[in-house]
């Protein structure tokens, strides 16, 4: 029985110099992975950065995972690009509408608690110039 | 029915009937408004949102030798000294030394007066780089040293204009992106901003100025302070709506208190990209329930309560006088509004969520017996309108 696709997001920091391989389509041709790329920051001779999306099967992301750490590339699944700082957040609502996914909204609209919800960031960042409290911030 | 006395007799004895101004809402309609206005003693208000009109007076003491300082930098700010020695202003919207503004078209406007009153407020080192011209008997020149709130003799916030009864929904109808102290403006009016707590904001829930006045004792930011005035720009003969709530700006209130006893939390510096720095500062009145009239209005709810729609790309820079319709706060919480059968996203930036934990906490403050309420010693003007700036010719030369 085949084995079903699913999509996970992976926060992805390259170190200096490891930043010419072509791990995306490496990714997509050896290891049959569909890439949605969110947000890069890849610049020779410097730190990199690279936010997306994986679908595939758990085995080929498991292995495809596998040969991007084989170039010192650090993982992470837990992260996004985004920081969003409960602490500076006033629940003001100003970024509601600038938030193309809904991913700051209001927990509920009566008591009007803003939370964000890191699946659902798409780390457009507009909510980091229209955040008048500077609690949104990119990593890079 | 009830006198200043009276109800601050019960809130001595811990005995006085305190609801905010959104639990009040569903207690009179529960009770009616008779039965309510004679149980309930006082109504919390508050509000948090962007106030620019903030600022802070601020005494250093005397260095040795003494410097007057004629110019002074707090962490690069520039602060106001034509005032007596080693007293200086400095104002929340104050750019820092060297930023680019809108050179670069939207200015981030990281750090401002603002950010250094908040640092004041946390409790953080600030540097102040002063000049002086010497004098006899202020001979230094020059001086640079690092200070806390802690150090200074006085830091008095001192705010000449403060809550707005009322406020702008704005919008953009042209065709590209605006920046204005109501955020960004996307167009084609795909999305509108406001900026009040609404049903909680104090002004809103006593509209003709009856227990709000000149002297009455407020929470500012955690400190109790007082109104010294009339706010500037206050307008109090506006459009009201048929329960006497203005449609539009009205009044404003000038507040005052001592920022060594505010809390961080409610004083928080705010950059608006594109348009510059502010100060967002929590604010609570307590509205004494003397007559039924009173708690009738104090119990307004947003639905009952509109505000102005207005086109910031056009209309409101160039004053024209137009406005695209009214919306009511319910329909603004929302999150959406509608302007000529199209759907408009609503954000606010003003925390209703924040108003509302103030709202809670002068609820606290006042049944513990520590927070009582006073008789203004001036009324606010009703009657007076909002001036436009003439611009004239030179008699001279012109």
């Amino acid at each position: 029985m085949a084995e079903t696709a699913f999509t996970k997001k992976y926060f992805l920091y390259f170190p200096k110099c490891e930043t010419e391989k072509p791990i995306v389509y490496h990714l997509v041709k050896d290891y049959n992975l569909m890439v949605n790329i969110f947000r890069a920051k890849v610049t020779p001779e410097e730190e990199g950065y690279l936010v997306l999306d994986l679908t595939g099967t758990a085995g080929d992301i498991a292995r495809g995972l596998e040969f991007v750490r084989t170039f010192n590339v650090t993982v992470n699944e837990q992260s996004i690009g985004l920081r969003w700082d409960a602490e500076r957040c006033t629940h003001c609502g100003n970024c509601l509408p600038h938030c193309p996914t809904r991913a700051l909204d209001f927990k509920d609209r009566t008591t009007r608690e803003v939370r964000f919800d890191a699946a659902a960031c798409i780390e457009c960042l507009s909510c980091v110039a229209n955040c008048p409290f500077s609690a949104c911030a990119s990593v890079f | 029915m009830k006198t200043y006395e009276e109800i601050n007799a019960k809130i001595e004895a811990k005995k006085a009937v305190v609801l905010t101004a959104e639990e009040i809402i569903d207690y009179v309609e529960k009770k009616g408004l008779r039965a309510a206005a004679e149980e309930v003693d006082v109504v919390t208000t508050a509000t948090f949102g962007p106030m620019c009109s903030s600022g802070c007076f601020l005494n250093f003491g005397h260095s040795s030798p003494r410097i007057r300082i004629s110019e002074a930098w707090l962490d690069d700010v520039r602060a106001y000294c034509g005032i007596a020695a080693v007293d200086v202003y400095l104002g929340a919207t104050e750019l820092r030394q060297g930023d680019p503004a809108n050179l670069y078209h939207p200015g981030e406007f990281r750090f401002g007066g603002a950010h250094v009153i908040e640092k004041l407020v946390r409790g953080e080192k600030v540097q102040l780089f002063g000049l002086s011209y010497g004098t006899d008997c202020y001979p230094r020149r020059e001086i640079r040293t690092w200070f806390t709130l802690k150090d200074l003799n006085q830091a008095i916030m001192t705010n000449p204009r403060n809550c707005y009864q009322n406020y702008n929904v704005a919008v953009n109808s042209s065709d590209r992106t605006i920046y204005t102290y109501l955020g960004q403006l996307k167009p084609g009016l795909k999305n509108a901003t406001y900026c009040s707590a609404g049903q909680l904001s104090p002004l809103l829930n006593d509209p003709f100025y009856e227990t709000i006045g000149v002297g009455t004792r407020v929470w500012l930011a955690g400190a109790q302070g007082i109104v010294y005035g009339e706010g500037t720009q206050h307008a109090g003969a506006v459009d009201r709506g048929g329960n006497g709530v203005p449609v539009e700006g009205g009044g404003t209130l000038a507040l005052t208190a001592d920022m060594k006893e505010m809390d961080p939390r409610w004083v928080r510096a705010v950059s608006l990209t594109g348009y510059g720095v502010s100060l967002s500062l929590g604010v609570g009145i307590p509205i004494p329930v003397l007559n039924k009239e009173i708690l009738k209005r104090a119990a307004v709810r947003d639905r009952d309560i509109l505000a102005t729609v207005v086109d910031y790309a056009t209309d409101y820079p160039n004053r024209t006088g137009k406005t695209l319709g009214r919306v009511t706060y319910e329909e603004l919480r929302s999150g959406e509004i509608s302007l000529g059968g199209k759907k408009v996203e609503a954000g606010s930036l003003s925390s209703y969520r924040y108003a509302l934990e103030i709202a809670e906490l002068l609820k606290a403050e006042i049944e513990a017996g520590r927070f009582t309420v006073s008789r203004p010693v001036r009324r606010l003007p009703v009657d007076r309108s909002f001036r436009p700036l003439a611009i004239k010719e030179s008699e001279r030369y012109g």
